[in-house]
């Protein structure tokens, strides 16, 4: 029997189309292909279920809301409801992942666990879960994103956690990645590595984009009551590495009638060379483990990506992303830092809502999709502003 | 036979050098690897430098970065080793680097250019075994390449043997957990069980233990356990700074083998 591919779930190497796999040295071999093989079986364990469930209600505040922007949707003649992950405990998406990768980690009997962090919204994230499980807790960090998000280091730091400065390459996310892949290559025996995106070796994108799909699942349920249809015609999400994207987009992958938009960082202007919109810049190549679309120079040297924005100043995107930009599934668009601050500063005036500026690069795209009267538009808010505050200070907002 | 197997059939423990095309010069790479091979140097990898080398540590990150503003590439380093067989006549010469300038090179290009320089392995820690097999296997036999494969202490028996077997050159026992350049921190006695385990494999190949030799002395330690060792990063160091680095590569050869 033939298993025909889905968008949902890569072949058993971790291919989606030409993208993924699992390019790793040998060092990180065992690790890898003991998560391979177990990331399945342990996450259908109904007492896994069960622990994850009871965290995601309980502890990280699911589900979240999905609320109806009506001031946004006034303004741009369409119906806007934003999916709330700014409300989870901890200010974003981020803690969806690390909820269950934690609970991942003490089945495979690992008692440290690694975390690389751009934003600072990952970091926290498994900061946090650390401290719930009494887990050591190391995490690398950019210098230029220690600098960028200063209050996640001190959370961080007042949560147990070590941070450790990368300061090698462009000293951002990708460098941090770097760092913590080595420390994973040092500590063989008793660490895991919680990846914060749908990026990695295989099955890293499969995993966390399984524990952000509770987002969509969610979604669906709450379309259904709010408009009478579980589709909406649009959902839109940014994209670093792809993780809260890939979450909003999970249960409507395999409904060709909604349209999956998916917004980049194009720092100052795609083609500024300074910009991180990788499904315009990149080509396929390997980043941290997977073949994906990546910024690269024709000696296959990785470029360093620019953004404003420290969860999506990073050169590759997750496989799954990759192959659907490839294929059509999604549409990909890229956005500004100017376009993104206005964002920020509209929905904040509009809703009473300050997002990450992350989050605002998915909210600057809604006079460009072409969504009339009728149609239903769901923006996954991916975190608040809190952690921006400075940035939007520096940056003249007010 | 090719050039790696007959280095095995000298009587004694081989020295194999790691160094990083390109580096301190862009120009340093053939006068040092000359230079390497008349110190006495059994066998010789030459980086491939790579933006992102994941599997290195701080020595060998540095030395990428600098050959890569110093200019190096693909095109470049075939460039410098077209006649490098004049000077360099029998000592085995592997490239070491990342699948990712490799692949965009071509996987064709870079064996057919390597093979016409007269390289005899290569060295790429992040392409899986199981692509090697699918994709890249009969290539590099068309080119007469030999793959060189990693064993670290995790490393489980069943894949030591799959390795063995798609091996034709030696096995690159990594001696610990960690990246190049890092110092032994395993507890007494550690690294000699698993050393002593891979040597009761009886495997066909002979090995060489790498990562983490530096002097003398650890290079003597890890030849008890194996037919040579690997130094990569503690040759580096001795090059930074220098005026003269291929004589300060053959300089650290003495001192290793003296
Ligand atoms: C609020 C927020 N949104 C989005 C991202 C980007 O990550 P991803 O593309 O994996 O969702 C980050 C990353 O730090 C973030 O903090």
């Amino acid at each position: 029997m033939t298993i025909t591919p889905t968008y949902q779930q890569p072949t058993e190497r971790g291919y989606y189309g030409q993208f993924g796999g699992a390019f790793i040295p040998e060092m990180l071999y065992p690790n890898v292909e003991e998560l391979r093989q177990q990331y399945l079986s342990i996450m259908a364990e109904p007492a896994f279920q069960q622990e994850y469930q009871q965290l995601l209600r309980d502890y990280v505040g699911r589900p979240t809301p999905l609320f109806e922007a009506k001031r946004l949707s006034a303004k741009y003649n369409t119906r806007v409801f934003l999916k709330r992950e700014d409300l989870c405990h901890t200010g974003a998406h981020k803690v969806n992942n690390t909820v269950g990768q934690i609970l991942l980690a003490r089945r495979l009997g690992k008692t440290r666990i690694i975390a690389e962090t751009g934003a600072g919204q990952h970091g926290v994230a498994t900061a946090t879960v650390c401290a719930l499980m009494g887990m050591e807790c190391i995490v690398y960090m950019g210098e230029v994103d220690m600098e960028r998000q200063k209050p996640n280091v001190y959370r961080m730091r007042l949560l147990g956690a070590e941070v450790r400065p990368a300061s090698s390459g462009s000293k951002t996310l990708k460098d941090a990645t770097n760092e913590a892949i080595r420390d994973w290559i040092s500590n063989p025996v008793d660490t895991h590595y919680i990846i914060g995106s749908v990026v990695g070796p295989h099955p890293y994108p499969d995993l966390v984009a399984r524990l952000q799909a509770v987002i969509s699942e969610e979604m669906r349920k709450q379309l259904l009551e709010k408009t009478g249809s579980e589709l909406p015609q649009y959902v839109v999400a940014c994209v670093g590495g792809g993780s809260n994207a890939a979450g909003a987009f999970y249960h409507f992958l395999e409904d060709p009638e909604v349209k999956l938009v998916a917004v980049e960082a194009a720092g100052h202007g795609v083609h500024s060379g300074h910009s991180a919109a990788t499904s315009v810049l990149g080509k396929p190549g390997i980043i941290h483990g997977a073949r994906t679309l990546l910024m690269q120079d024709e000696d296959g040297q990785i470029t360093e990506p620019y953004s404003l924005s420290a969860g999506l100043d990073y050169p590759g995107i997750g496989p799954l992303h990759a192959f659907l930009a490839d294929a059509g599934r999604a549409q990909f668009i890229s956005v500004t830092d100017d376009d993104a601050l206005k964002a920020v500063v509209e929905c904040s005036r509009l809703e009473g809502i300050i997002p990450a500026l992350e989050t605002a690069h998915a909210l600057a795209v809604l006079d460009r999709i072409g969504a009339g009267p009728d149609d239903v538009v769901v923006i996954n808010l991916s975190g608040r502003g809190d952690k921006d505050l400075e940035t939007y200070i520096q940056q003249d907002l007010m | 036979m090719n050039r790696i197997q007959n280095a095995f059939q000298q009587d004694k423990k081989l020295l194999n050098i790691y160094f990083t095309a390109g580096y301190p010069q862009l120009e340093s790479t053939v006068p040092i690897l000359r230079a390497l091979a008349d110190a006495g140097a059994d066998v010789i990898e030459i980086g491939v430098p790579f933006s992102d080398p994941l599997a290195d540590g701080p020595v060998i990150q540095a030395s990428s970065s600098v050959a890569l503003q110093n200019g190096m590439n693909m095109r470049v380093l075939f460039g410098q080793l077209k006649d490098v067989r004049e000077q360099v006549p029998n000592t085995p010469i592997l490239l070491m680097g990342y699948l990712n300038p490799v692949m965009q090179f071509g996987v064709e290009n870079f064996c057919r250019e390597a093979a016409a320089a007269g390289v005899d392995g290569v060295i790429l820690p992040d392409l899986p075994l199981d692509d090697y097999v699918a994709e890249y296997q009969d290539i590099f036999r068309r080119h007469n390449l030999r793959p060189v494969f990693l064993i670290t202490p995790q490393t489980a028996p069943e894949r030591i043997r799959r390795i063995d077997e798609l091996t034709e050159s030696f096995l690159y026992l990594v001696s610990g957990p960690g990246t190049t350049g890092g110092a032994n921190t395993q507890a007494e006695g550690v690294q000699e069980a698993y050393f002593q385990r891979i040597s009761d494999m009886n495997l066909r190949n002979p090995r060489l233990v790498g990562f983490g030799i530096s002097d003398k002395q650890s290079f003597d330690a890890a030849c008890q356990h194996a037919e040579g060792a690997i130094i990569g990063s503690a040759l580096i160091k001795a090059l930074e700074g220098t005026d003269d680095a291929p004589a300060a590569a053959a300089a650290f050869v003495s001192s290793i083998i003296k």
